[in-house]
């Protein structure tokens, strides 16, 4: 019998969810959408960047490094600079993204004293570019330092003196598809479910629910179980978009990704739910989701802007954001492919922030039945 | 109407509700009888809701005896919420559900489905006159027929009491007495009406009325009684000279 009665309060909430175009239109083609926007922006971003050379050698090793960044197809060298006024010039006139400085004696150097300078300086008023773009001058400079090395004399090197600090996990090409996954599943499981457990409060029908036989646990079940369902199928539809269309490797575990990802829903539906306690109408509530969730999702989780660029306070409170957490817990499995020994922590911290929300809210929701 | 002991359906003793120093009830002390129309009336704040949220064991009391459809409301609390119906002021259905739909979510709610659940549906239908709306969204109902359809959804699993909380707020006159024509035949038929209510003509429709002030219940008559009592020309009246007494306002 009370099979049966969860059952019948299931298809009720598909029903409002079915019937309702703005609900579908968030779950069905907003991830689609997101993905290929956000696809389509992150992989025109780096190509054909413009920089400057400013070459006090000007020999043929450092004419060598140039033409190959050129031919890289990361970087367009539209400038040449004389002087170190030059470089301030540049960046201030906003036609370059990244200056690259060769020390003098360039090749003598390289050769005689096995070592070389190279300093790459880049314009950090826009920080996610500018370590992406130092990343693959790094790149590209690393690759060239090994060719020379095969073609003759071993052991010599160059030094990048790079004023960005080297971050191998920052290949933005990869950022995205977990940045979209955290955002949808926030935006289906935190902002819809309390959207619609506020729609019943304002309505009225929560009253006559909880004066009905069923039980509390079995409203909320029954409440959060469809939206927990969707976000799972679009935590795969990601998945799937991100593996064939953009490439995004699955170095680790799928189970222990898809485990991950649940556990994030869990997470992301106890802030619905603590949401839901807290406001009375479903303006509130909506507005607490963008304000209290998204914004500090997009801003702090370490998805558009990197953690390691941020002033130490926004470090720090971005500790307690917990798409932080299933960020870093997602890069791990898929790029590193490193198992659970790697991710524990990150799994614990979203488990005890998920208890800690729903303690929260059972707390709020006797309150105010007193 | 029927006085006899064996005919009590609602049974309320020395009944407090304390919100930490706040008194929101104070010692209430009343019986419902079975068939009953019985009046719930009181300002904002006088403790109403309170009231009601402890007879449909959403609350626990602070201490009092309270029986509901024989259960009691500290220990049965999930027997009582089978046994009553509950409509509030908001006549809440899905909006965007069909009649049809309503009427056999909320029976299924209450446990009722397949053979039976039909029938009692296409009963209630029938009842409404609503053959023809079977289909139709809430959202494209007129107010009073939301009204009259919450009501017969709210006894669907046909309870011998049934809680309306300020059901008429918003509805047109007219409206209104169609509603309350459905409360006396629901009341004829053996349901006992719990009812609060801010509109004094409908206190003269019940059978006995309860007055509540600050959370203590100044009055329980028939409204023929209290009127003669107070020498009042109406309930209105009855309810100005002894709400007048009261100090607290929500």
């Amino acid at each position: 019998m009370v099979h049966n009665r969860f059952r019948d309060f299931l298809v009720k909430e598909f029903k409002h969810i079915i019937r309702d175009p703005r609900t579908l239109l968030i779950v069905i083609l907003m991830p689609v959408l997101q993905l290929i926007i956000f696809g389509y922006v992150v992989s025109n971003e780096i190509s054909d960047a413009r920089i400057a050379i400013y070459d006090k050698s000007n020999d043929y090793l450092s004419q060598k490094l140039t033409q190959k960044l050129a031919a890289s197809g990361y970087f367009l060298p539209v400038r040449n600079i004389k002087t170190d006024a030059e470089i301030d010039q540049a960046f201030k006139a906003g036609d370059v993204k990244l200056v690259i400085v060769y020390e003098p004696n360039f090749a003598e150097n390289f050769i005689r004293n096995n070592k070389a300078d190279v300093q790459i300086i880049t314009d950090a008023s826009e920080p996610n570019t500018a370590s992406i773009l130092a990343n693959y001058a790094q790149a590209v400079i690393t690759t060239f330092t090994n060719e020379q090395n095969n073609n003759g004399i071993s052991a010599n090197r160059l030094d990048i003196r790079s004023r960005m600090l080297y971050n191998e996990e920052l290949k933005a090409v990869y950022m995205f598809v977990p940045g979209t996954m955290v955002l949808i599943l926030m935006l289906i499981t935190a902002m819809m479910t309390s959207i619609s457990i506020t729609r019943e409060k304002e309505l009225g029908t929560m009253e006559i629910l909880l004066v009905s036989p069923l039980r509390p646990s079995q409203i909320i079940f029954g409440k959060v179980l469809p939206y927990v369902s969707l976000a799972f199928f679009n935590t795969i539809v990601i998945l799937l978009m991100g593996y064939t269309v953009f490439g995004l490797p699955l170095r680790g575990s799928l189970a222990l990704l898809l485990l991950v990802c649940f556990i994030f829903i869990l997470l992301a539906l106890s802030l619905g739910i603590l949401i839901s306690t807290l406001s009375k109408t479903q303006a509130i509530a909506m507005f607490m989701s963008m304000f209290a969730l998204m914004l500090p999702t997009i801003l702090l989780s370490g998805f558009i802007f990197p953690i390691e660029n941020m002033p130490k306070v926004l470090q720090w409170l971005s500790l307690a954001m917990p798409p932080r957490w299933f960020l870093s817990a997602l890069k791990t499995i898929m790029i590193k492919g490193e198992g659970f020994a790697y991710v524990w922590k990150e799994i614990a911290i979203m488990l005890g922030m998920t208890a800690f929300f729903l303690a929260l809210s059972v707390k709020k929701f006797k309150v105010r039945l007193e | 109407m029927a006085n006899s002991k064996n005919d009590i359906v609602i049974e309320v003793k020395d009944l407090v509700k304390r919100f930490g120093s706040f008194v929101a009830d104070d010692h209430l002390t009343f019986n419902v009888y079975k068939g009953e129309i019985f009046g719930f009336l009181g300002a904002n704040g006088a403790g109403k809701t309170t009231a009601i949220r402890m007879l449909c064991g959403l609350l626990q009391p602070t201490s009092g005896d309270v029986k509901v459809a024989g259960f009691d409301a500290y220990t049965q609390s999930n027997l009582i919420k089978a046994n009553i119906g509950y409509m509030s002021q908001k006549f809440s259905l899905y909006n965007d559900l069909s009649v049809w739909e309503n009427i056999r979510f909320f029976g299924g709610i209450y446990g009722l489905w397949g053979k039976e659940l039909k029938y009692r549906a296409d009963e209630l239908i029938n009842n409404l006159q609503m053959n023809d709306s079977r289909d139709v969204l809430i959202s494209s109902l007129p107010l009073g027929w939301r009204q009259r359809l919450s009501f017969a959804v709210s006894m669907i699993h046909k309870p011998p009491i049934v809680f309306l909380d300020e059901p008429t707020g918003g509805v047109d006159p007219i409206a209104r007495r169609q509603f309350w024509e459905m409360i006396n035949e629901v009341a004829a038929s053996g349901t006992t009406v719990f009812v609060t209510t801010h509109y004094m003509d409908e206190a003269e429709y019940c059978h006995r009325v309860a007055i509540l002030v600050d959370g203590k219940m100044v009055a329980l008559n028939t409204p023929a009684n209290l009127k003669k009592e107070y020498s009042a020309s109406s309930m209105n009246e009855v309810f100005i000279s002894l709400a007048r007494q009261g100090q607290r306002v929500e």
